[in-house]
């Protein structure tokens, strides 16, 4: 291709003709990390696939997802319930576009909760350094030493079923994951010259933290970010499962698979398949997004 | 020490945040019992003091090595938890050793064949390792055993004086389940570690001895990849036990996380504390033995 050369002098941030900087579109940046990541790519889309299931989920709906049918009790797949239907005759597709919505929503806002709060906690920590930084490590051990989803579990039993307590649960224990992420990079940050320059300019501390550090750690956030939003996804799913999780009449994937629906999977097993392999390829898309990022934005937590 | 002690703390405030106790539960499915009458069972169990006193008297209980009784059975929570905690170790010490013998050798294979096509086979099928929920896992191999080979596995426990076979068969199928998921942390951190350790100088003096590629690959180079492998691990067991949790209650397995899912759904305190604790314990002292088997890894550390 003729075009070549003047692509990767591009991409090396050169000077092409006409003198101005080259600054890659977002089309560009795009296609060129589906180019180099075909996998995280496929991540993306089946990401982005999910958004517009939990977007539009009303108008993707073939039957009303709480809606019980007598009629339609374990309902075999065919062309009038797509996926089947469950043992109260509710849909199954309509059910799985609505879940989209409620897993898509519980699994960004708790990662958003847990890693701004535990961000917040990091910079601090990391920032002030000295006795603050030994205590907030101490009692982040302390909130890291319980298992995921214990943790989660025993704080979704204490605060009561409901939407928004579900979401504090599984942000809780992101919280230390994202302090100790945060708190790392703020420590090389807050060595840096141009740090050490804006504390000699008279610049206040919180300024410099919030205005000159913040942003620079926006690489790890990110690849944290991604990570969580899988596993937040999956403890989601855990929780519901167990009776714990997004209370009825919401449809939650894992709740379609709790033990009541466990009891008809002999006869009916597409009640089991179905929400499983939703959630299996949300969370897989999140990983396969997560892991192309932190390879792209942060190659020192490569394997992390 | 301290560390646990936090988390004696943290898991104490949290339940008892928890609205409603045993008391309205019961009082909830016998109907309208007079107040009196709950007031006197309150004070039996010690919960009508205030949250502090209860706390101290747990406190003081614990050390003692009074575990408590359960609220539920109106036995010691000892004779309870004890005739479970085999079933939980058994399991998890199965699966531990099935994520190994699945994640370590596939790591150093997908490392030693980087980018080519096995590479991509394996790090799918690591990924989707982690993105499957292992009690959905478990639900389709039961429901695929059952649909193709039209054998039930056993429902009910089955101890090994009974019928050695049939129970780890029994103990084989959730393994397989859990020790999947977790093999694809080990195969990730196994396959950064290797990739990095073979660009090292002394394994290309190994190559250039004319060593055969097995040995530079299996004792050169794997020998100085395992200690972040170790790492994992280590991590992997506090991961492993909050995976437990579902997957004993999916294949009925009278574990100690099962128990703990029924304890918390009946707020059975004295259980759930007592059991949140245990794990606790069991992660810190997971998190002392990778420490310690470091100084025997790697003659570099040393302690002291």
């Amino acid at each position: 291709m003729a075009s070549e050369p003047t692509a990767a002098r591009a991409e090396a941030g050169f000077v092409v003709a006409g003198g101005r900087p080259a600054r890659p579109g977002t089309w560009t940046t795009l296609l060129r990390f589906a180019r180099k990541k075909p996998l995280g790519a496929a991540g993306g889309v089946v990401m982005l696939l999910m958004l517009f299931a939990a977007v539009f989920a009303n108008a993707l709906q073939t039957h009303d997802p709480i809606r019980t049918d007598s009629n339609a009790v374990l309902a075999r797949p065919t062309e009038v319930h797509w996926l089947g239907a469950d043992h109260l005759g509710r849909d199954i597709y309509s059910r799985i576009v609505h879940g989209a919505r409620v897993s898509l929503i519980v699994g960004v806002a708790s990662t958003l909760l847990g890693s701004v709060l535990g961000g917040l906690i990091g910079l601090l920590s990391g920032y002030v350094g000295g006795r603050t930084d030994l205590v907030t490590q101490r009692v982040m051990d302390i909130l890291q030493g319980l298992p995921l989803l214990v943790l989660a579990l025993v704080m979704s039993a204490a605060l009561g079923p409901a939407l928004h307590n579900v979401v504090i649960a599984i942000s809780i224990p992101i919280v230390p994951r994202a302090a100790r992420v945060i708190r790392a990079s703020v420590l090389s940050i807050r060595e840096m010259q141009y740090v050490e320059a804006a504390r000699a300019l008279g610049i206040q501390h919180l300024r410099i933290a919030f205005r000159h550090v913040l942003p620079n750690t926006m690489g790890p956030f990110i690849v944290l970010g991604t990570a969580q939003l899988g596993s937040a996804i999956l403890v989601e799913a855990a929780l519901s499962f167990l009776g714990l999780g997004v209370p009825e009449p919401y449809p939650s994937w894992g709740r379609m698979l709790s033990v009541s629906a466990a009891e008809y999977a002999q006869k009916a097993p597409w009640l089991v398949l179905f929400p499983g392999i939703a959630i299996s390829l949300a969370v897989f898309g999140s990983n396969l997004l997560g892991d192309a990022l932190r390879d792209t934005l942060d190659p020192r937590l490569r394997g992390a | 020490m301290l560390t646990l002690f936090g988390m004696s703390l943290v898991i104490f405030v949290l339940l008892r945040l928890a609205p409603g106790n045993i008391v309205d539960i019961l009082f909830d499915s016998a109907g309208y019992v007079s107040e009196a009458d709950k007031a006197l069972i309150e004070r039996e169990l010690g919960i009508d003091k205030p949250v502090w006193a209860q706390y101290v008297d747990w406190l003081r209980a614990v050390v003692t090595g009074d575990l408590g009784k359960s609220y539920r059975y109106d036995q010691p929570a000892w004779q309870l938890i004890k005739p479970m905690i085999p079933v939980t170790v058994e399991l998890a010490f199965l699966s531990m050793v099935i994520s190994v013998l699945l994640g370590v050798p596939t790591g150093v294979v997908s490392a030693v064949r980087q980018d080519t096509g096995l590479d991509y086979v394996l790090r799918v099928f690591s990924i989707a390792g982690l993105s499957m929920p292992s009690f959905w896992l478990g639900m389709v191999i039961i429901l695929s055993l059952v649909g193709w080979l039209g054998w039930i596995p056993p429902m009910i426990y089955v101890s090994p004086a009974e019928d050695l076979k049939l129970h780890l068969v029994q103990f084989l199928l959730p393994a397989l389940a859990v020790g999947y998921r977790s093999s694809a942390l080990i195969m990730r951190i196994t396959r950064s570690a290797m990739l990095e350790v073979l660009r090292e100088d002394y394994v290309r003096t190994a190559w250039a001895k004319g060593q055969s590629g097995r040995a530079v690959v299996w004792r050169h180079a794997l020998k100085n990849a395992i200690l972040p492998v170790v790492t994992v691990i280590g991590i992997e067991f506090a991961f492993l036990i909050g995976g437990l949790v579902v997957t004993e209650t999916v294949f009925n397995l009278p574990g100690v996380a099962r128990f703990l899912v029924e304890a918390i759904l009946w707020r059975d305190y004295p259980i759930v504390q007592n059991l949140v604790m245990f794990i606790a314990i069991v992660v810190v002292l997971s998190n002392l033995v990778v420490d310690m088997l470091y100084g025997v890894l790697d003659p570099r550390v040393r302690y002291g």
